[in-house]
């Protein structure tokens, strides 16, 4: 059994020494196009996060009988059941949410993250670990998803989770929306200057030609 | 015949895969330093986009959409929920097939497009094609003009991006901002640029 230390670091050391987004470039696919607004920023981060977690879990359970020519259709088939029933609790429950989501929720399935963590970890860790690598894993792009909500959501449409934050001008304030935040540019623009800002703090992430 | 123009110029302009829909990113990024292998990427893509949309909306309208199976005796079953497994299993069959197939048949085709295809099943862009094309219900012949069409605009900005990249090799910028930050941000310039198409309708 792991000590309680590792299993802290499995946690927490991606979300910013070894972020999957800023280092590893998995997963930029989805990430952006959720995030004009922050609450389907965060919807997507934690069923991304749920089905990383758990997939590496079944995944590390059986990955002992998984013969090695057929894996990667296996780990798929594990993933995509996954997605289908977070998609179906999301369409049940959060039907609105689930529908701006529209196709991003199943695009989990192809989501470079959830397979990178199967085939690197999951496939020769136990369970326990390799859930709580899937959580680190899953927090780690939910924290860059964040961030780049927020700054989309404040600045394009003066609110956050829909709440007023600055009063825009057309309803009286003295707020003017920016409106190229709400286009996708600018989630470029943000995800490219986080990186900048990430690599200045952490020189060793750099890359050198 | 109009419809199917405007709606190919839409998926290769306005709703560019790559540049609205942020699809395919990791290989655009990963892959696109040189514009040869990024044409054949994109080439790869296009090919299995114009094959699995279609075959996916076969795969839908036959077996999965609610009432579809009524022809096997089961008008009340809605199947829709296995969508995902059952796209993803198409587009995994359908890249192996195709493989196989050129590897025997058309062999310097294969050589040239041979190690992405198997890139190509993860591909956010082709499953993303397919989702879209269920979302919006789109007819066979609609979804064969889609897949082409999203095809075409996946490998345009896939082969600009390269050689734009190949251009900044000769650039000074600075250290914590090469490789992947200068990448977004271009990519960014890039998807301003065609946000000015979003105003064309046919």
């Amino acid at each position: 059994m792991a000590s309680a230390k590792e299993m802290k670091s499995l946690v927490f050391g991606p979300v910013f020494a070894n972020n999957p987004i800023a280092l590893q470039v998995l997963g930029i696919c989805s990430a952006l196009a959720v995030t004009t607004k922050l609450d389907k920023a965060l919807v997507m981060g934690v069923a991304l996060t749920l089905v990383t977690a758990f997939s590496s879990m079944f995944i590390s359970m059986i990955r002992n009988h998984i013969p090695s020519s057929v894996r990667i259709i296996v780990q798929m088939t594990i993933i995509a059941s996954l997605v289908i029933v977070v998609d179906q609790v999301l369409k049940a429950y959060a039907y609105n949410v689930a529908k701006e989501l529209s196709v991003f929720v199943g695009l989990i399935i192809t989501n470079c993250i959830v397979m990178g963590r199967a085939e690197a970890y999951a496939m020769k860790s136990p369970p326990l670990m390799s859930f709580l690598d899937g959580i680190g894993n899953g927090l780690g792009y939910t924290v860059l998803l964040v961030l780049v909500a927020v700054l989309r959501e404040t600045l394009g449409s003066g609110t956050l989770l829909g709440y007023p934050l600055m009063p825009l001008v057309s309803a009286g304030g003295w707020y003017i929306p920016n409106g190229l935040m709400l286009m996708p540019p600018s989630a470029f623009f943000i995800i490219g200057g986080l990186i900048w800002a990430l690599r200045t703090w952490r020189p060793e992430q750099q890359e050198k030609h | 015949m109009e419809h199917y123009i405007s709606l190919f110029v839409r998926a290769v302009f306005v709703e560019n895969m790559a540049l609205s829909f942020f699809l395919g990113m990791c290989t655009f990024i990963a892959i696109s330093k040189q514009v040869k292998t990024a044409f054949s990427l994109g080439v790869a893509v296009t090919v299995v986009l114009a094959l699995s949309v279609p075959l996916n909306n076969i795969v839908f309208k036959q077996f999965l959409a609610p009432g579809a199976l009524a022809w096997a005796g089961f008008p009340d079953t809605d199947l829709s929920f296995l969508g995902f497994i059952a796209y993803i299993g198409v587009i995994a069959g359908l890249v192996q097939v195709l493989e196989m197939f050129l590897d025997k048949y058309v062999p310097s085709l294969y050589n040239a497009l041979g190690i992405f295809l198997p890139l190509i099943t993860v591909n956010c862009a082709i499953f993303g094609a397919v989702a879209f094309m269920v979302e919006r219900d789109y007819t066979l012949a609609e979804s064969a003009v889609f897949g082409v069409g999203s095809g075409i605009g996946w490998t345009m900005a896939i082969t600009v991006m390269a050689a734009v990249s190949e251009k900044l090799k000769y650039a000074d910028i600075p250290v914590a901002l090469r490789g992947l930050g200068s990448r977004f941000i271009m990519v960014g310039l890039m998807s301003l640029g065609f946000l000015s198409f979003s105003g064309v309708s046919l």
